[in-house]
């Protein structure tokens, strides 16, 4: 029976799939709806945190994290019942992070307080750029002047905030980069995510880019060169890269990520959302149905879930080394060990240390910078067969 | 049994897509020789791959009745042959069979390759030819300049030459009646003599077995008989006897003169050899017929499974596709880089691609194909002589007193604008001219090369100089010696067999160079440098470096969703299966084919 202390926590995602508008580029499960029947959702919620609720009675909840789609369109009272009722169902750590992402518009800042009211104490919010041009290229349907005035009234209401920028995009050059760089590091809190734009397969943007379209995105080396610079821009700042995309000042790291990140438990809740769970020993995968007519009918005839497998220990070994080595930390290369049942091929991580892609030393299983920005590779060599 | 001067026996031989299939529905549909509704384009076509690709590869006959102008009804053998040149060896049994040919000539196009070696052949087989002008429908067609050029170039009359259009139907009543008049019955021939009937094809069918096609000479072939093949010495008993009409069709017997099939339990089409002579087991006729130069395979190349755990399965496919392929050889093959697999040899290149494109189709078996090499005649200083058939093969050079390699007659015809361009490409893969003529606007040059600067990608180059107007045909005349070498490739200094090629001295540097620029780009970048060298025997003549790869790493991170990760590593796992390992670099497969490719 893995301890907490091995699996990072125990943390609770919540998903809610709506947003005002598709974005091009973005393949999570999101969804335009015209009208959303808040109290129904409501009513679903709180089912489905009853009967994960009941089946893992006493576990200590450490986070709680609002993702979508865009939360931010919910009903603060939504957010309200929620929170309630997951403090009735789970005892809750004494520093609770409850995270909710927010799309930056004006609507949304007006539920601020009422989220913060309700127990929300850190805000995620999805800036995506600074200026207006490229807003526009990504499809999104705020200005910057809107993004600024929302992440102002964040900063007042909530202590943490962070935001989420995408970058390397079309035409945008290394020096356009760092001076937009420069100016998020003023405003930011404690806690930045930055993404480099991914091209996903069955969006617009995937579409247009297999047509041959979408040009002037950069290429292997500016984009290497893009990602450098981040690394260091931000350390200059005060913000350490702790995670391939995220950085943060110290001890401000998104708690409920991590636990993601070093493999812990976590219910998911909400259509298409995923989890993994330790019931009776075993640890599970599990997937609610992601159509959310789909998932609300489900709950209704009583489980949302769509999927509960086990994860076969081989599987547990290779998720936790997919998750784990996107963290600077690394892994402990014992837990890895017990899960698989062996070591991993050190052929194959003499091999990554000769190419300065992994730290020196069996203990923790680490990339090195330059490892980092060839994880995928990385990743590869040392699982495969 | 039909009279003599009732039957007509001819083939239809043209350039490639002149229309000689075409050509033939029309005539089995005028003579309703198949049903209207059973109609469609290119019948006798009736393999996949020749209806995909819209070309005819294996020579097809059908018997046709037609009622003449002159009141009699005539029973007509048309053989339709394939007009690609590595099939020529279809077309030249196909015209032993027969005593006269339609030529049949785009008058859009004009006299081509093919139309000239064709004619050649007819000549030989000493045919009476009917000139046939296709596609006058076509408002590019010019009649009077290709009837021209026919004269000219070719040097038969044209003035009668039978002008139609297979698509519409336009003139086919002429052609007929022209195959009656104009082309001779079958010479001799006698009823009372014993059996004796050439061995024109033969065929596998999966529910027959092995089909052979026949023309009768001498006698009468019947059911029940038991029959003897005179070179090959096998006996059997004849199962059915029967024509095409184009469906199989028994009859009670077939006479002098006649074209038809046979079956009788014969296992293997490597059991009957075309050219061979059929007679009865007893009192069989005394000699044989002078038979067929056999067709040999000039292009070698191996055959890899993508997964290797499929081997049995590719041998599988590969025996089954030789039962029906004479001309195809095979031979296991193991290869440090690519496991095992088989070295198999072809006419050419089309058909080393439609080989290959069954086998990956019918049998479902993905293929890595190595690059096509050609035999060399290597002889050794103790005297001793062998055939190299792959390049990794190649002995020591310390024991190895000179070698030889095939050399082709290639003719290739060429709108003026684009002669020079021609030239230079054949000066560049080591020609030596031997001819050049001009017929009005086309010249037709003659080139004694190198077959290996020719299997290549020979063609595609040709067609891409002349814009598709040239067209090319070539006959391996002999081989000879040159300064020939080994050249090798090292991708991250280990060398890879299957990149191994044989290449000319004076070229090596060059092919070195353009070879490693090539993998450069083929090969994708990893985790650390790679350098690419040629060599010959050690030394090296080239080299490129493959920089590290900087950055490949999933920027989004998926949440909670960590099954989708595990998908996109399974993903990076099938994508990787698509590469052959050497150490610690990846190939792709189709680098082994691509690296090879001249630009120039
Ligand atoms: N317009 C026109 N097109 C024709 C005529 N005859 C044939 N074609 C077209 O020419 C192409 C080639 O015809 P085929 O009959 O397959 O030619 P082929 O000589 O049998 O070709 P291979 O067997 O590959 O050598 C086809 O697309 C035909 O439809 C004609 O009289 N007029
Ligand atoms: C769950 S998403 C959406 C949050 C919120 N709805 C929004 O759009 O602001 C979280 C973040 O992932 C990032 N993201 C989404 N799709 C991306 C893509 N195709 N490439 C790079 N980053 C992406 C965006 O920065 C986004 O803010
Ligand atoms: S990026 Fe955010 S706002 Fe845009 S569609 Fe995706 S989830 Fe919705
Ligand atoms: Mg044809």
């Amino acid at each position: 029976m893995p301890e907490d202390w091995e699996t990072g926590g125990f943390g609770l995602y919540i998903h809610w799939p709506f947003c005002q508008a598709k974005c091009p580029y973005c393949d999570f499960n999101s969804h335009v709806s015209p009208q959303v029947d808040h109290a129904r959702w409501q009513r679903a919620y709180l089912a489905e945190l009853d009967r994960v609720g009941a089946e893992t009675q006493g576990r200590v909840l450490s986070t709680v994290y609002f993702g979508g789609g865009t939360p931010s369109l919910m009903a603060p009272e939504t957010v309200n019942a929620i929170l309630e009722r997951v403090r009735r169902l789970w005892p809750v750590s004494n520093s609770l992070e409850v995270t909710l992402e927010a799309n930056p518009g004006s609507v949304e800042a007006g539920r601020f307080a009422g989220y913060h009211a309700a127990g929300v104490n850190r805000i995620s919010m999805g800036i995506q750029a600074l200026n207006n041009h490229d807003l526009q290229r990504l499809g999104r349907i705020h200005s910057v002047e809107e993004a600024r005035a929302a992440f102002d009234i964040a900063r007042g209401v909530f202590d943490r905030v962070s935001f989420d920028l995408i970058y390397a995009r079309q035409n945008q050059s290394l020096a356009d980069w760092q001076s937009e760089l420069r100016e998020a590091l003023s405003m930011a809190v404690d806690h930045l995510s930055l993404y480099q734009l991914t091209i996903e397969e069955g969006t617009a943007f995937g579409d247009r880019y297999a047509r041959g379209g979408l040009r002037g995105l950069p290429d292997d080396d500016l984009s290497a060169d893009m990602y450098q610079v981040t690394q260091e821009v931000c350390a200059q700042a005060g913000f350490e890269g702790y995670e391939v995309s995220n950085y943060s000042r110290p001890g401000e790291e998104s708690r409920h990520n991590l636990i993601y990140w070093r493999y812990g438990d976590y219910a998911g809740i909400g259509p298409g959302a995923h989890g993994r769970l330790t019931l009776g020993g075993q640890r599970h995968a599990t997937e609610s149905w992601r159509n959310p007519a789909r998932w609300l009918d489900a709950v209704d005839a009583g489980n949302g879930e769509s999927l509960r497998d086990p994860v076969s220990c081989a599987d547990q070994a290779v998720e936790c080394l997919l998750m784990g080595l996107r963290l600077v930390e690394g892994v402990d290369a014992e837990r890895v060990k017990r899960l698989s049942g062996q070591n991993l091929s050190t052929e194959s991580v003499a091999h990554l240390q000769d190419l300065g892609l992994l730290d020196p030393g069996f203990a923790r299983i680490r990339t090195t910078p330059k490892g980092r920005m060839l994880l995928n590779s990385v990743i590869a060599e040392l699982l495969g067969d | 049994m039909t009279e003599l001067s009732r039957i007509r026996n001819f083939s239809i031989v043209a350039h490639i897509d002149h229309g000689k299939s075409t050509l033939a529905d029309r005539l089995i549909q005028l003579t309703g020789t198949v049903a209207e509704r059973d109609m469609k384009e290119q019948l006798l076509d009736a393999m996949d791959i020749e209806r995909e690709r819209g070309i005819t590869i294996k020579a097809n006959t059908v018997r046709i009745d037609y009622p003449a102008r002159d009141g009699h009804t005539y029973v007509l053998n048309l053989i339709d042959t394939p007009g690609h040149v590595d099939f020529s060896y279809e077309v030249s049994r196909s015209m032993r069979a027969v005593e006269g040919s339609l030529l049949v000539v785009d008058a859009t196009q004009g006299v081509e390759a093919q139309t000239l070696a064709n004619v050649y052949q007819a000549i030989d087989a000493d045919h009476e030819i009917v000139p046939v002008l296709n596609k006058i429908d076509l408002p590019a067609a010019d009649v009077d300049r290709v009837a021209e050029q026919i004269e000219d170039v070719i040097g038969i009359d044209a003035s009668d030459a039978v002008q139609i259009s297979a698509k519409t139907g336009m003139g086919i009543p002429e052609v007929l009646e022209a195959i009656v008049t104009r082309l001779p019955p079958p010479h001799g021939g006698t009823r009372d003599a014993p059996l004796k009937a050439m061995l024109v094809d033969s065929k596998y069918d999966s529910y027959l077995g092995v089909v052979v096609i026949v023309r009768v000479i001498d006698g009468v072939l019947k059911k029940g008989q038991r029959i003897r093949m005179m070179r090959t010495g096998g006996t059997y008993d004849v199962d059915r006897v029967g024509v095409y009409r184009p469906a199989m069709t028994s009859v009670d017997e077939l006479g002098p003169g006649e074209i038809g099939f046979l079956t009788a339990s014969i296992k293997q089409v490597r059991d009957t050899r075309v050219g061979d002579t059929t007679t009865t087991e007893k009192k069989g006729c005394e000699a044989p017929l002078p038979g067929f130069k056999p067709s040999i395979p000039v292009v070698f190349c191996g055959l890899f499974p993508v997964d290797s755990s499929q081997f049995e399965d590719l041998r599988d496919a590969i025996e089954k596709l030789a039962l029906n392929d004479a001309s195809f050889s095979y031979e296991m093959e193991t290869s440090a880089a690519l496991g095992f697999g088989f070295r198999c040899g072809f006419l050419g290149l089309l058909h080393l691609e439609v080989i290959r494109d069954r086998i990956e189709r019918e049998y479902d078996i993905e293929l890595i194909t190595t690059a096509p090499s050609v035999v060399y005649h290597v002889f050794m200083k103790d005297g001793s002589f062998r055939e190299l058939h792959n390049p990794a093969d190649m002995p020591d050079l310390t024991h190895v007193e000179h070698i030889e390699e095939p050399r082709i007659k290639a003719t290739i015809m060429v709108p003026d604008e684009f002669l020079g361009d021609v030239l230079k490409l054949c000066q560049d893969r080591r020609g030596i001219q031997l001819d050049m003529t001009y017929a009005g606007s086309r010249a037709m040059v003659v080139y004694d090369l190198p077959l290996n600067e020719v299997v290549f990608d020979f063609y595609d180059r040709l067609k891409s100089v002349t814009k598709g107007y040239a067209s090319f045909d070539y006959q391996i005349i002999g081989y000879r010696q040159d300064n020939l070498v080994k050249m090798q490739v090292l991708v991250n200094d280990e060398p890879v067999d299957a990149l191994s090629t044989m290449v000319h001295r004076d070229r090596a540097e060059q092919r070195g160079r353009a070879m490693c620029e090539k993998l450069k780009d083929l090969i994708p970048r990893h985790m650390f440098k790679i350098p690419i060298q040629a060599a010959i025997g050690g030394k090296v003549i080239a080299r490129e470096t493959l920089s590290a790869l900087r950055k490949d790493v999933t920027a989004k991170c998926y949440g909670g969703d960590a099954t989708r990760k595990r998908k996109l590593l399974d993903k990076q796992k099938a994508g990787k299966k698509k590469m052959r390992q050497f150490g610690k670099v990846e190939i792709p497969q189709e680098a082994f084919i691509s690296a090879l490719k001249m630009d120039g």
